[in-house]
């Protein structure tokens, strides 16, 4: 056996020992998950509902409800979540197995992200707005008779909208191996339209807006007596926009006083930079704190942050392992 | 020592960063603890922007953020949340990324249904669902909702809808609150939404790490307040607790106040692995000085 | 034509987006072709799809290495497409039961929420994570003090790091604050902006504010003067080499 391939056998092997370890800890075993049955279009004719939604519920409120009625029906263990709980647990792990060395498993998880993000992403730009803004709009009869039956009855075929339908379908074109320059069209408009989308708005807020924003008073007078201590904040404001500036400024040669203000100009840059790297690391932080929690949290129910189970651990009850949902 | 240090596998840096973030984490959920958190001026704009508005407004909360950056703006968008349900503003929710509409879905199922089941869809919050186009949808709305919202995301009519009536765009409503992990996001909202209509549309945000230092240039005449990163929906959230959480505050109303365990921990490694790395470097190059 | 179409459809669409800002008469001009652009941009995740289809098919068909994993991305891709576009196990809408189709298409129990909910979450997000390992060590890797400018961008980062934690606040809690002083000074600003959570706010207010402001005006700019030049038909990179 190679020297890397054993260290994988021996992390699986502690891995599997601490699951199993966990299990007996923890006699009502770990990672399930408990619904709450919820009737849904309740009315005269239907007082339990025409269908029934399973929403997600705290193992606590489970126990709850079986102290009070052992033949109750509402809330209960769910097997299709449980596995999912499991199967979410094991993506993650075979996602931080990178970390480690590039493996299979985590091809496998890459592999599944790229197949489900594309599909979820089509699925969305179907639904959401294909449907209700370009074939609602052409032919909104037959979408009211088929999927949205509480599209207005004023609504009524808007010729122009054959305009992107057809562009639409020139840019599909895209897929076939012939006539490629027919998804031309439609990428010039994508293209002049977001340019002029960017041309005002970067003028407006992003040019006009900044330089106004920069000029303040280097004198600030509050109360009738002088703010040294603001207008030195104001001053170091504009002094480093211009110093900065100057340094973008590269149609001058970065010589004498033009090179001194480009580099204080790159001072200000660098602590900005700074600035940037110091939230950025507090940002990933916090994304890798979530996926750790999710393992102790809803997988191995070592912490309860939310009092998700606190009745579990006070009762110690025995919890039937297949049940609705 | 030294030399161990100077040549030491990556890997042990990632078992460190992996034990910084996981013990913290696993410390304050046994004993359900919180660092006591200092509000600063960006996290008390923003809850005052919200507290001030007169009970009943119109707020549209817009959610561009995904799983990916739910670590950070979660916590965010459940405290905005909240803070809406108790001024018993109506909430106009709406998603400019695809997966947004799930941080939607999120919000109502783990907040509202959960907690505050007496709030009514479609008179206390509507939601609108996602539409493709990014900028080219904020574009839209602020002059015409009704073009592109033409159905809730339920497929309900907008004219149904009992909070929708006399609503023609989204001048309309008394604040835009944006959680946002880049693009479309806040920098898009104000370009497009506040920047055009500075006496009609007001924003505050909530945004990721990395986004908040790029955001500042437009604070405040752009943007009065900001949430940024982890930190920034931890102050805001223990501000919005302090005034209406009550007596026991459920976990879920404290997960961004918790997560400042783990960022303090990491935090310090982070210093202690510039310091030392800096350190390897100085004796290092010493060292080739001498020879 | 081939060329000269797509010149004359981007500026048309960019001068009507242009004109429709200052000219109210033509607001409408503009939310329309804006209209049409959000619909192109769904188009565009179709257009997505259809490329990832394609490509997964034929690196199968090649049998090219890893064309196993290709297959487990294109099984995923179809499983969600086909439920997410068939609503498979979605409810009708509450106030419509008659119509089958009026459902939402991720409703709560459906195999699309489930695969969201197990699978798009936890990837997703544990991929974001990662990002914590690179960084800690690409800190201890590549940020050497080794002038000025690396000093000034190290020690703003020490700041924000610890500043924005409780460690700042516990580190420097000796020195008094000008918070609860009436009409402070310019001295005791001075010296309430020392504590560590007060200097990242005046780093962030004002170095990073005047450095940012500086690179966005730039960028305004810089996209300004591409955008028009794209418009202006001067820059036709996008049309591609023109070979067809």
């Amino acid at each position: 056996m190679k020297p890397e391939n054993r260290w994988w056998v021996i992390l699986f092997a502690i891995g599997a020992v601490l699951l199993i370890a966990r299990w007996f800890v923890m006699p009502d075993g770990f990672g399930r998950a408990y619904v709450k049955a919820v009737p849904q279009a309740v009315d005269a004719e239907n007082p339990d509902g025409r269908w029934v939604i399973y929403e997600q519920a705290p193992m606590a409120d489970y126990l709850d409800a079986e102290r009070t009625n052992a033949d109750q029906s509402v809330y209960g263990p769910s097997v299709s979540r449980t596995l999912g709980t499991w199967i979410a647990a094991l993506l993650t792990l075979f996602v931080l197995s990178f970390v480690i060395r590039d493996n299979p498993l985590y091809k496998v998880a890459e592999s599944i992200f790229i197949g489900v993000s594309a599909a979820y992403w089509m699925v969305t730009g179907f639904w959401d707005t294909i449907v209700p803004n370009l074939l609602g709009k052409l032919a909104p009869g037959l979408l009211r008779d088929w999927a949205v039956p509480g599209l207005g009855d004023d609504q009524h075929p808007e010729l122009a909208y054959l305009v992107p339908l057809i562009l639409g379908i020139m840019l599909l074109w895209r897929l076939s191996p012939v006539g490629g320059w027919i998804s031309r069209w439609p990428m010039a408009f994508i293209i002049g339209t977001f340019c002029g989308l960017r041309l005002m708005s970067f003028l407006h807020a992003d040019f006009l807006t900044q330089i106004r924003n920069t000029i303040v008073s280097l004198y600030v007078v509050d109360n009738g007596s002088f703010d040294a201590w603001q207008s030195l904040k104001n001053l170091i404001l504009v002094v480093g926009v211009l110093c900065c500036l100057v340094y973008f400024f590269f149609s001058l040669e970065h010589k004498g006083l033009v090179g001194n203000t480009a580099r204080v100009g790159i001072w200000f840059l660098m602590i900005t930079f700074g600035a940037a790297f110091g939230y950025t690391v507090m940002g990933r932080i916090a994304l890798l704190a979530i996926r750790i929690e999710f393992l102790m949290d809803d997988w191995l129910w070592l912490i309860d942050p939310t009092n998700k189970r606190l009745l579990a651990e006070a009762a110690g009850f025995f919890l039937p392992l297949f049940g609705m949902g | 020592m030294f030399e161990l240090f100077r040549n030491i596998d990556r890997r042990w840096i990632f078992l460190m960063m992996f034990l910084c973030v996981a013990v913290p984490i696993f410390v304050i959920g046994k004993y359900k603890t919180t660092f006591p958190e200092k509000p600063l001026v960006l996290a008390t704009n923003v809850f005052n922007e919200i507290d001030n508005l007169p009970d009943g407004s119109r707020v549209l909360l817009a959610f561009d953020y995904d799983p990916g950056s739910e670590g950070e703006l979660g916590p965010m968008a459940t405290a905005f949340t909240r803070h809406c349900i108790e001024k018993h503003h109506k909430m106009y929710f709406i998603a400019l990324w695809p997966l947004g509409r799930q941080m939607i879905d999120n919000a109502v199922n783990r907040i509202i249904k959960a907690d505050f089941p007496e709030l009514r869809y479609g008179e206390d919050y509507v939601n609108l669902g996602f539409k493709a186009g990014n900028e080219g949808v904020i574009k839209v709305i602020v002059t015409d909702l009704r073009k592109l919202y033409t159905t809730d995301s339920r497929g309900t009519a907008t004219d149904e809808i009992p909070m929708m009536q006399g609503i023609e765009n989204i001048q309309q409503m008394d604040l835009v609150i944006n959680v946002s992990a880049g693009y479309p996001g806040t920098k898009e909202w104000v370009q497009y939404a506040v920047t055009p209509f500075p006496d009609r549309i007001r924003l505050v945000a909530g945004c990721t790490g990395v986004q908040a230092p790029l955001l500042y240039p437009y604070i405040p005449q752009q943007l009065p307040g900001l949430l940024a990163a982890i930190k920034g929906a931890s102050e805001y959230e223990s501000l919005v607790m302090a005034k209406y959480g009550g007596e026991n505050i459920s976990g879920k109303y404290l997960e961004a106040q918790r997560r400042m365990g783990p960022q303090l921990v990491a935090h310090l490694l982070m210093i202690f692995l510039i310091i030392a790395g800096n350190v390897i470097y100085f004796v290092e190059r010493r060292r080739g000085v001498r020879q | 034509m081939k060329r000269t179409a797509p010149l004359l459809i981007a500026s048309i669409a960019g001068f009507v987006m242009i004109v429709a800002y200052f000219i109210p008469r033509t607001q409408t001009w503009g939310e329309d072709v804006s209209v049409w652009f959000d619909i192109l941009a769904a188009i565009a995740f179709i257009l997505g799809g259809g490329n990832l289809l394609r490509v997964q098919l034929k690196k199968i068909s090649d049998r090219r290495p890893g064309w196993a994993y290709a297959a487990i991305t294109l099984i995923a891709f179809v499983v969600m497409l086909t439920c997410g576009l068939l609503k498979i196990g979605s409810h009708p809408n509450e106030q419509h039961p008659a119509f089958a189709w009026s459902g939402t298409y991720n409703q709560t129990g459906t195999p699309f929420w489930w695969m969201y909910e197990y699978l798009i979450v936890p990837l997703q997000s544990t991929i974001f994570a990662m990002l914590a390992f690179y960084v800690a060590s690409a800190a201890f890797r590549a940020f050497r003090a080794k002038n000025v400018e690396a000093i000034l961008l190290l020690g703003t980062a020490f700041v924000i790091l610890l500043g924005r934690t409780a460690a700042g606040v516990f580190l420097t809690d000796f020195i008094p604050s000008d918070v609860l002083i009436e009409d402070p000074t310019f001295m005791q600003h001075l010296i309430s902006t020392l504590r560590l959570e007060n200097l990242t706010v005046f780093l962030m207010d004002i170095f990073n504010t005047a450095g940012n402001r500086a690179i966005m005006i730039g960028i305004a700019l810089g996209t300004a003067s591409v955008s028009l030049k794209i418009l202006l038909g001067v820059d036709r990179s996008y049309l591609g080499s023109g070979e067809d």
